[in-house]
């Protein structure tokens, strides 16, 4: 459960951010989640209330937005949608697509008071 | 906790008590932020979850390179030999280089005593509830074994093939261990893993005959998900098969 790990650091995040932006509440966390990162969405929500709960973002809504995966085929150099990192080219069928989107895990923004 | 801003609250983070926290309790006027601002607002942070663990990985990776220091992250699944991989490793090597460990386990000493064994200085990390170690953990590990200049550092993560693979530690390399006790179909299992290793060892290969564990479609495989991974095939507990992997650890280019 490495969530609960990512989820803690998110917290982390948002404390920084309200020492420095000057905020008491955060009511929404938007995070960017690519279909190719190691994090279970499903996971995150299932965590995120329990992290959060006695923090300024308890009772806070979490919204994930979904990044697709995305590469470029060594090959034929193509455009490639991942669904997995070892799916083949859906042009040539050819392994070891090169992944360019879908990686990563980010804190997008938040709607505080 | 700062009842005005929320700050200082009894945050479960490992990392939040390492930062310095630059904000005045004593008087209400040290705070400077704009609290009588109390509607909504929309602050963009645009920034990686795992950007505070990054940042302790560089500033061990600026570290190692400072001191002459390589150091590896080896991972597994529980049971895969890295232990006894890394025993036989020392025992090799330990009156030709200095050599250091630091083993991640969720509970006990055993693994680091194991190592202490051969006479190398090793700390015990147990990461509790946790299932990888963090780049802050290392840091501190390092510290603690006072790690000489021109030492080989041995990371041993928590046994595990899916949380440690996110977790970048400041490593030279990642080395996935997997044993032919296991699938050979492991690497299209765990792709992450096997992604983020420069090098899978194929390990307890004198089982091979016992198994019918493939080694051409294992590493077929792992290649399909890093096609520039390295593979050595050896069985930690024969000598004699351990010649490629000193000659790995040996090379310049390691």
């Amino acid at each position: 459960m490495h969530e609960i790990s990512l989820l803690e650091s998110v917290l982390d995040t948002l404390e920084t951010q309200a020492e420095q932006q000057g905020f008491q509440q955060v009511k929404q966390v938007v995070l960017e989640i690519g279909a190719l990162s190691c994090v279970e969405a499903d996971a995150l929500r299932f965590g995120f209330d329990a992290v959060m709960k006695n923090s300024l973002a308890e009772h806070a809504e979490l919204v994930i937005i979904n990044i697709a995966g995305q590469g470029v085929c060594p090959k034929c150099q193509q455009s490639v949608l991942l669904e997995t990192r070892h799916d083949p080219c859906h042009h040539c069928g050819s392994f070891g697509v090169t992944v360019l989107q879908g990686q990563s895990m980010r804190i997008k923004e938040l709607i505080v008071i | 906790m700062c009842g005005i801003c929320g700050c200082g609250s009894s945050s479960k983070s490992k990392f939040s008590p390492l930062k310095p926290h630059h904000h005045h309790h004593d008087e209400q006027d040290s705070h400077d932020h704009a609290h009588e601002s109390h509607g909504e607002r929309l602050i963009r942070v645009e920034q990686d979850i795992l950007a505070k663990n990054d940042s302790y990985a560089d500033e061990n990776r600026a570290y190692f390179q400072q001191h002459g220091i390589f150091a590896l992250n080896f991972v597994s699944s529980p049971g895969a030999g890295k232990t006894t991989l890394l025993v036989a490793t020392i025992n090799a090597l330990k009156n030709t280089r200095p050599i250091f460990v630091i083993e991640g386990d969720q509970q006990t000493d055993l693994d680091a005593d194991r190592i202490r064994a051969t006479g190398v200085a090793a700390v015990q990390i147990n990461t509790g509830k946790a299932c990888h170690l963090d780049a802050y953990d290392i840091g501190q590990a390092v510290q603690s074994l006072s790690v000489p200049d021109n030492s080989l550092l041995a990371i041993e993560n928590v046994g595990n093939l899916v949380c440690p693979s996110s977790f970048d530690l400041g490593e030279a390399h990642k080395v996935v261990v997997l044993s032919v006790t296991e699938g050979d179909d492991k690497p299209l299992k765990y792709p992450d893993m096997f992604h983020a290793a420069d090098l899978m060892i194929i390990n307890k290969i004198d089982l091979l005959p016992y198994t019918n564990f493939d080694v051409a479609r294992c590493i077929e495989f792992a290649k399909r998900i890093n096609p520039d991974i390295e593979v050595l095939q050896l069985s930690a507990t024969q000598e004699p098969t351990l010649t490629a992997w000193l000659d790995w650890l040996d090379t310049p280019a390691a």
